[in-house]
């Protein structure tokens, strides 16, 4: 088994020169960390041989609505060798896309677990926030041609009036 | 039991072509379950023997919109979902009937939210709402009566002017 401590020990050997805040309540660790080393930490997570954190459970996110960094990105992974489940989250905040536009941006883990693509792909649906790297970076739910972030705080509860239209009658 | 039951001596009776037509459209209403979700557990416990919609001449539930009189729709219609619906009503030949079962289907129910349409008369015409969440088969079976009753009512001047739904109408829908 792996405990808090080994874990963090672990990690900053890794990453030495990279701040991580990793925290344990009732036995379920947390770690926050920079979002540019997402996709190292990850292939870390999976392909250590005492880690083998296998199963990517779930990816979602946090709408703070007023915080500058405004979203967190949640992943939520499973170890089957240590029976342990792990939490890691990072905060992003609105930066430079291509074409000038701005968006909220992170790298997309897809290719480390498969499972991935379709939570990226809510995840997308549901805030907006755009997965670099991702193959197949479509709406989830929601009509393809649909404009809005429907769990984004400063999208209305009862939508926009005629954003998606009905048949005619 | 039945027309046998009129037949006097002869083996004659008079009536109007409205009224015999009327009576074997309402006697052997096939329904479309349009089942979208929990509603559609109720619509299928009608089907079994306990229930019986047999009784009731309803027992043909096809999968086809081309063969069906009646569209049940059982279920939580979402906006995404809407134009499936109606693509299915405009497949089906006149004349038809619809049934809004359950608070879902008739008003949005207890998703007031973005994503489901709050009463699906916004874009199919309904003849009738069933209360319930889900409403219970017998319900169902009550609603299907009421049905039958309209379905009972209708002289053939009520669909002569009804209009066809032009083909690449449908087609954009």
């Amino acid at each position: 088994m792996i405990s808090a401590d080994s874990l963090s020990q672990k990690l900053i050997n890794q990453f030495p020169e990279t701040n991580f805040d990793i925290s344990e309540y009732r036995g379920e660790i947390t770690i926050q960390f920079p979002k540019k080393i997402v996709i190292d930490l990850c292939k870390f997570l999976k392909y250590d041989s005492e880690l083998e954190f296998l199963l990517c459970e779930d990816i979602t996110a946090i709408d703070w609505a007023k915080r500058k960094e405004r979203f967190t990105v949640v992943y939520h992974l499973y170890s089957f060798k240590n029976n342990l489940r792990l939490r890691f989250k990072t905060n992003i905040d609105e930066s430079e896309q291509s074409g000038g536009k701005a968006g909220y941006s992170i790298d997309s883990v897809t290719s480390v677990w498969q499972a991935a693509n379709w939570q990226e792909r809510e995840t997308y649906d549901m805030y907006g926030i755009n997965f670099k790297g991702h193959p197949d970076l479509r709406r989830m739910y929601m009509p393809e041609d649909f404009e809005y972030y429907p769990l984004r705080k400063d999208f209305p509860l009862m939508g926009i009036p005629g954003s998606i239209p009905l048949p005619k009658k | 039991m039945g027309l046998e039951s009129l037949f006097k001596e002869s083996g004659f009776f008079t009536t109007t072509i409205d009224a015999l037509v009327a009576w074997s459209r309402k006697s052997s209403v096939w329904p479309m379950p349009m089942g979208i979700s929990c509603c559609a557990i109720e619509m299928m416990a009608v089907a079994d023997p306990k229930y019986d919609i047999a009784r009731f001449g309803s027992e043909v539930m096809r999968f086809t919109p081309r063969q069906c009189d009646l569209m049940i729709v059982a279920g939580t219609v979402t906006y995404k979902m809407a134009p499936v619906v109606r693509k299915i009503y405009d497949q089906m030949p006149e004349p038809k009937w619809v049934i809004a079962m359950g608070a879902c289907t008739a008003t949005g129910g207890i998703y007031r939210t973005y994503s489901v349409v709050q009463g699906i008369d916004q874009f199919v015409p309904v003849d009738l709402y069933l209360a319930g969440c889900p409403p219970r088969p017998d319900n169902l079976l009550n609603a299907l009566i009421a049905i039958q009753d309209k379905i009972g009512r209708t002289k053939a001047a009520d669909f002569k002017n009804a209009e066809l739904p032009e083909l690449n109408e449908i087609q954009n829908n």
